[in-house]
C-alpha cells in the first residue's frame, strides 16, 4: 500500500460557461519517501490536482468522483474534523507566491508555531523552540532573531524557506509543493530544490511537486506523471521519461526547450493551446495538436497503458512506464517520429534507433 | 520607515491641516462682499453702537492677517467673541450644547458599528447565500433612506401613532436620566442607521478581498478551524479597512448629528449651527465650523496612529 | 508499432522529428474545434453585462419614469416659445387654495393637500425637476473641476501633485453638509449657489479617485511604450491613462447623484436650499414636520418616499455599472 494512493479522480468546476473538467479521471500513487513530479502546461489541471486532495476545493468545484486513500484512509469520505488534524500534520502545502502565501499582520515565527501548536501537544516554550529550530532547518540565518519579524522584512527565497518551515513544522509524511519556485529566481531557484531535496531524504517525507518546468522536475524527482487538459497522459521514472519518452506530448513538451549551443533556427514548439476544458475535443484531448494524429484518434480516447504491453497496469509498480496513446495499443497506423539524440559528456552522438 | 518617523511626519501635516483650516475657516467671512457689518445690516437693524462694537469685534480697520492672528489667537484659547444676535460668550453657547451632541453622536456611532460589522462580517462569509443577499438589500435601502426623512417616519410611526416616545425632549432635567435617555433612541437609530448601512457594505467588502488572499488557504492548509481562519486571520486583515470606514463615519455622523438635531428638536451644537446660519450670526458659524473640523483631523490621526499599530508594514 | 530499443546512454538530450507544421498542412479531421470568440472592446462587454443585470435596469427604469413626470408635469417655455406643452400635473405647483388646507389622500388630490391647500400630487412631480437638474447639473460639473485636476496631479507628481492633494486634504476634514452649509451662509441661497456649493464640496472625492488610479496606471507598460515612441503628454494622459483609469471614476459619479440629491434635499429642508415655497422635496418635508405632529402624515410620507425612490434607483444603477464594468471588484475608488 502507497502512502497516498489516488484512484479515479474526478474534480468539476460548475461555471457560467458551463462544466469545466478541471481533473479528468486521473490515477497516481505516491510511496513513502518518494518525490513525484506532476508535470503540465497551465491550466492543465495539477494545482487542482493537489488541493482536491488537500479537501481545499471551494465553490464552485467540487470533487464528484474518485478515492484519496492517504495510509489506507480515503480523505474524501472524512469528516471535516479529521481533514483539519491531517493537514498540516500529515499532509503539508506549499504554494506558489510566497509573498502572499504569509500573511502580513503576524510575524513568521507565530506562523509557524501555530501550525505546532494546533497539532503538537508541547509547552509554550517547546513550540517556540521547535519554531526557531525549523527556520535553522530551512537554511534562514538568525533564527532567533527572525522568529519576530514580519514576512516583508524577508526576501523571497527566504520567505519560501519559511514556508517550508511551516510545512515541515508538524513532521508531516506528504508535502505538496505547487510550483514552489515559479516566483523565484532562477539562483534562488535551485537552492531551494536543493532544500527540498534535503529534507525529504533526511526526514523521509515525501513530495508532491508540481511544476511546469521540465528542468525542475528533472533535479529532484524520482517518478513523473504528465498532465494534459486534465488526464494524465504518462507516468514513468524520471529517467525514462527523459531518454525514453512515450508520449506525443511530452515529447513536443521536451522538444520546445531551447538549448544552448543548439544548431537550430527555429524553435519547435506545439502548435495551438491548451483546449478549453468545457469542450474537449473528441477522442484524445491531444490530437489537434499532434503531428502524428490519424482519424483513430478523434474517436477513441487511449487509455494509460503499459508501452512495453499495451495493458493497463495493475496494481503497483515503481518501474511502470505507461502512455495514453493509441501507438502503445497498437491502434496507431502510422509511426511516432521522433528522435531522441544523446550527447554524452564526452561529445559524441549516439543516435537512438 | 521607522513609525516614529512616521507619526513625527503625520503630527507635521496635522498641524499644516489644521492651520489651512483655520484660514479657511476664517476666509469665510472674508469671502463676502463687503464686510461683515454690512453684510448682516442687509437682514436686521444694528444700532450704531452695536456696530461699533462688532466693528472693533471683527477688527475691521486691521489688515486681514491680522484680522486673522486675532481670531486665532483667541479661538486656541477658547475666546470666539459674542453672537451677534444675543451678545453672549459663542464659547458659552457651545460649551452648553456640546454634551448633548457628544452624547447623541456616540450613540448613533456605536449603534452604526454594533450592526454595520457585525452585518458586514457575516454576509461577507455567506457571500452569495439568503444571509449575504438581505444584508445587502438591506444596506442599499439604508443607504437611500433620507435619515431627516426616516427621522420623521419614526416619529410619525411610534411617537404619534403608538405613542411610545416624546415627540420633543423633556426639559429641565440632567442629560443622563432616563427620561432624556429614552427619548435619544429614535434619534440615536436615525443618526445610526444611514451609517450602519455605509459600514456593513465596506467591512463585507474588505472582508471578501482577504478572503480571496492566498493566505488564507495556506491558514486552511495548516489544518486550522474555519473559525480561526476567518477571526484570527481574515479579520484582523480587514481591521484596517475597517479603522478607514470608522474615520470615515465620524465626519458622516457630524453631518447626520446636524439634520437630526433639527428633526428631534434636540439641544445640541448642530441646531446652534442652523439657527446662527439663518440669523448669519458668523461668530457662532465660525467657531462651530472650526469645531468641527479640528474633531476630523484629529480623528484622521487617530485613525492613522490606529494603521501604524494595526499594520507591521508601515512600522518596519 | 515503432520499433524503439530502450537506451541505456545517459548525457544530453535532444528531440527532434517533433514537427509542429504537419499539422497546418493536413486536412481537418472530422471534428473542428469551435472559433474563438472574437474580442470585443471592453466598453461592448460592460454594457452587455449591464443590460442583463435585471435591478439596475429597474432602476434606470424608475428614474426614466421620475425624469419623464419632471419634464412634463408642466410646461417648459424658452424665450416665450413652448417648447414643452404638456401639463400632467393636475394642479398648478405653486397654487394655495385655502378651501383645502390638509386633506387626506383623495380622488381629486392622490397625495393630499399641504398646510397651504396646495395638490401635493403636482408639487411633487414638479418637484422632480430640482432634484434631477440638481443631481446631473452638480455631478457633471464636479467631475469637470475634479477629474482634471485629479488627472494632473496624478500623471505630473512632484510639486502639483502635493499642493493639489493638500487642498484635497483640508477640503475633506469638512464634512460634506457642514462644508456646504457654511458655502451657503456665505454665498446665499438660489439654484446656482446651490449648485455651485454643492459642486466645490463633492468635486475632491473624483479628484481623489481618478489620482489614484493614474497612478498606477501609469506604471503600466503602455504607458512607456507610448512615451518611447515619443507621445505628447496631453495625447498620452487623454488617449492612453484616462480610458483606463475612468471606470471607478464613472461609478462614483452615479452613486454620487444620489449623494447630491439628498445632500441637496437635507438643505431644503433645514431651510438652506431653494427659496421657501420651492416644490423641491426636501424644502416640502420641512413643511410636513409641524404637520407631522397633527398627523397629516401625507405631507411627509411622498416628498421622503420621491427621494427615497430616486436615490434607491440610483444606487441600483451605479451598482450595476460598477458589476458591469469591474464584476471581478478589481477596481479601487472607496466611499466618498
Amino acid at each position: 500500500m502507497a502512502l497516498l494512493e489516488v484512484e479515479n479522480l474526478e474534480t468539476n468546476f460548475y461555471t457560467e460557461e458551463g462544466k469545466v473538467k478541471a481533473v479528468n479521471d486521473i490515477s497516481y500513487d505516491i510511496e513513502a519517501g518518494e518525490r513525484f513530479g506532476v508535470v503540465g502546461e497551465s491550466g492543465a489541471g495539477k494545482s487542482v490536482t493537489s488541493l482536491s486532495v488537500m479537501g481545499l476545493i471551494e465553490n464552485p468545484g467540487s470533487i464528484d468522483n474518485g478515492e484519496i486513500r492517504f495510509k489506507g484512509e480515503n480523505l474524501l469520505e472524512a469528516s471535516e474534523e479529521r481533514l483539519q488534524e491531517i493537514r498540516g500534520a500529515e499532509i503539508a502545502m506549499i504554494f506558489q507566491e510566497p509573498q502572499s502565501a504569509l500573511n502580513p499582520v503576524y510575524t513568521v515565527g507565530e506562523q509557524i508555531a501555530e501550525a505546532i501548536r494546533k497539532h503538537m501537544d508541547l509547552s509554550g516554550d517547546e513550540v517556540k523552540e521547535r519554531a526557531i529550530d525549523m527556520l535553522r532547518r530551512v537554511g534562514i540565518p538568525d533564527p532567533e532573531e527572525r522568529y519576530d519579524n514580519y514576512p516583508h522584512q524577508f526576501s523571497g527565497g527566504m520567505q519560501q524557506r519559511a514556508v517550508i518551515a511551516i510545512a515541515l513544522s508538524c513532521d508531516p509524511e506528504l508535502i505538496v509543493a505547487d510550483e514552489p519556485t515559479t516566483a523565484l529566481d532562477v539562483t534562488i531557484e535551485a537552492q531551494i530544490l536543493e532544500l527540498l531535496e534535503e529534507l525529504s531524504e533526511e526526514f523521509d517525507v515525501a513530495i508532491q511537486l508540481i511544476t511546469h518546468d521540465l528542468g525542475v522536475v528533472a533535479e529532484i524527482c524520482n517518478r513523473v506523471m504528465v498532465m494534459y487538459a486534465g488526464k494524465a497522459v504518462e507516468k514513468a521514472p524520471v529517467e525514462e521519461l527523459y531518454y525514453n519518452p512515450k508520449h506525443p506530448y511530452t515529447v513536443g513538451l521536451m522538444g520546445s526547450i531551447p538549448r544552448i549551443g543548439d544548431g537550430r533556427n527555429r524553435l519547435d514548439t506545439i502548435p495551438g493551446s491548451m483546449p478549453d476544458l468545457v469542450q474537449l475535443p473528441p477522442g484524445c484531448s491531444f490530437h489537434p495538436r499532434c503531428p502524428y494524429a490519424e482519424e483513430a484518434c478523434t474517436q477513441r480516447e487511449p487509455p494509460l497503458v503499459d508501452v512495453d504491453t499495451g495493458e493497463p497496469v495493475e496494481g503497483l509498480s515503481e518501474s511502470e512506464h505507461t502512455a495514453a496513446c493509441l501507438e502503445y495499443t497498437g491502434e496507431l497506423q502510422g509511426e511516432l517520429e521522433f528522435e531522441v539524440e544523446i550527447t554524452d559528456d564526452a561529445g559524441s552522438t549516439g543516435v537512438d534507433t | 520607515m521607522s513609525l516614529q518617523r512616521y507619526l513625527i511626519k503625520r503630527l507635521f501635516l496635522t498641524v499644516f491641516i489644521l492651520f489651512s483650516v483655520s484660514v479657511l475657516t476664517f476666509s469665510l467671512v472674508a469671502l463676502l462682499p463687503g464686510n461683515v457689518v454690512d453684510f448682516i445690516l442687509q437682514f436686521q437693524q444694528i444700532t450704531p453702537e452695536l456696530r461699533a462694537e462688532l466693528y472693533a469685534q471683527y477688527n475691521l480697520d486691521e489688515p486681514i492677517w491680522t484680522r486673522y492672528l486675532l481670531w486665532i489667537f483667541d479661538a486656541m484659547q477658547g475666546d470666539f467673541g459674542n453672537s451677534i444676535i444675543s451678545d453672549r460668550s459663542v464659547s458659552g453657547a457651545i460649551a452648553a450644547r456640546l454634551p448633548q451632541t457628544v452624547l447623541l453622536g456616540l450613540l448613533g456611532f456605536v449603534i452604526s458599528m454594533g450592526i454595520g460589522i457585525p452585518a458586514g462580517v457575516v454576509a461577507a462569509v455567506n457571500k452569495g447565500e439568503t444571509t449575504d443577499e438581505v444584508s445587502r438589500v438591506g444596506a442599499l435601502l439604508g443607504i437611500a433612506t433620507p435619515n431627516f426623512w426616516l427621522g420623521l417616519m419614526l416619529i410619525l410611526v411610534f411617537s404619534v401613532e403608538l405613542g411610545w416616545f416624546r415627540v420633543i425632549p423633556p426639559v429641565d432635567i440632567p442629560l443622563l436620566s432616563f427620561p432624556m435617555l429614552k427619548f435619544m433612541i429614535l434619534p440615536a437609530i436615525t443618526l445610526g442607521t444611514a451609517s450602519a448601512a455605509l459600514i456593513m457594505r465596506l467591512t463585507r467588502s474588505a472582508m471578501v478581498e482577504q478572503l480571496n488572499k492566498d493566505y488564507v488557504r495556506t491558514a486552511r492548509a495548516k489544518g486550522l478551524s474555519e473559525r480561526t481562519v476567518i477571526i484570527k486571520h481574515v479579520l484582523r486583515n480587514s481591521l484596517i479597512s475597517v479603522v478607514t470606514v470608522a474615520a470615515l463615519q465620524i465626519a458622516f455622523i457630524v453631518d447626520g448629528t446636524v439634520v437630526v438635531e433639527q428633526v428631534f428638536s434636540w439641544p445640541g451644537v448642530g441646531r446652534l449651527l442652523i439657527q446662527a446660519i439663518t440669523q448669519r450670526d458668523f461668530p457662532i458659524i465660525q467657531a462651530v465650523v472650526l469645531l468641527v473640523a479640528t474633531t476630523i483631523v484629529f480623528a484622521n490621526l487617530l485613525a492613522d496612529i490606529l494603521y501604524s499599530v494595526l499594520d507591521p508594514r508601515i512600522r518596519y | 508499432m515503432t520499433e524503439r530499443q530502450p537506451t541505456t546512454q545517459r548525457g544530453r538530450i535532444r528531440v527532434t522529428g517533433f514537427d509542429g507544421s504537419v499539422i497546418e498542412e493536413r486536412d481537418e479531421f472530422s471534428w473542428e474545434a469551435d472559433e474563438s470568440t472574437v474580442a470585443r472592446g471592453r466598453w461592448e462587454r460592460a454594457w452587455k453585462r449591464f443590460k442583463t443585470n435585471r435591478t439596475a435596469l429597474f432602476g434606470l427604469a424608475i428614474i426614466g419614469l421620475m425624469a419623464f413626470f419632471a419634464i412634463f408635469a408642466r410646461p417648459i417655455t424658452v424665450a416665450g416659445i413652448p417648447i414643452q406643452p404638456i401639463s400632467l400635473a393636475p394642479f398648478e405647483p405653486g397654487a394655495s387654495n385655502f378651501g383645502a388646507v390638509l386633506e387626506p389622500p383623495s380622488l381629486t388630490h392622490p397625495f393630499g393637500t399641504d398646510w397651504s391647500g396646495k395638490d401635493m400630487f403636482s408639487r411633487i412631480i414638479y418637484g422632480g425637476r430640482f432634484s434631477l437638474s440638481i443631481g446631473f447639473i452638480a455631478v457633471s460639473l464636479a467631475l469637470a473641476v475634479g477629474v482634471p485636476l485629479g488627472s494632473i496631479a496624478g500623471y505630473y507628481g512632484g510639486l502639483i501633485d502635493d499642493i493639489i492633494m493638500r487642498i484635497v486634504d483640508i477640503l475633506y476634514s469638512f464634512p460634506f453638509l457642514v462644508l456646504a452649509i457654511a458655502l451657503i451662509a456665505v454665498l446665499g441661497q438660489g439654484f446656482w449657489k446651490l449648485i455651485l456649493a454643492l459642486v466645490l464640496v463633492v468635486w475632491i472625492g473624483y479628484a481623489r479617485i481618478i489620482r489614484g488610479e493614474i497612478l498606477s496606471v501609469k506604471e503600466n507598460e503602455y504607458v512607456l511604450a507610448a512615451r518611447a515612441l515619443g507621445a505628447r503628454d496631453r495625447s498620452i494622459i487623454f488617449r492612453h491613462i484616462v480610458p483606463n483609469a475612468i471606470a471607478p471614476v464613472i461609478v462614483q459619479a452615479t452613486l454620487g447623484i444620489g449623494t447630491i440629491v439628498l445632500l441637496a434635499a437635507a438643505l431644503g429642508f433645514l431651510g438652506l436650499g431653494l427659496e421657501p415655497g420651492t416644490s423641491e422635496w426636501g424644502s416640502m418635508l420641512s413643511q410636513g414636520r409641524d404637520s407631522l405632529i397633527q398627523g397629516d402624515w401625507w405631507v411627509t410620507v411622498f416628498p421622503g418616499l420621491a427621494i427615497f425612490l430616486f436615490v434607491l434607483s440610483i444606487n441600483l444603477v451605479g451598482d450595476g455599472i460598477r458589476d458591469a464594468i469591474d464584476p471581478q471588484g478589481d477596481l479601487g475608488g472607496g466611499p466618498r
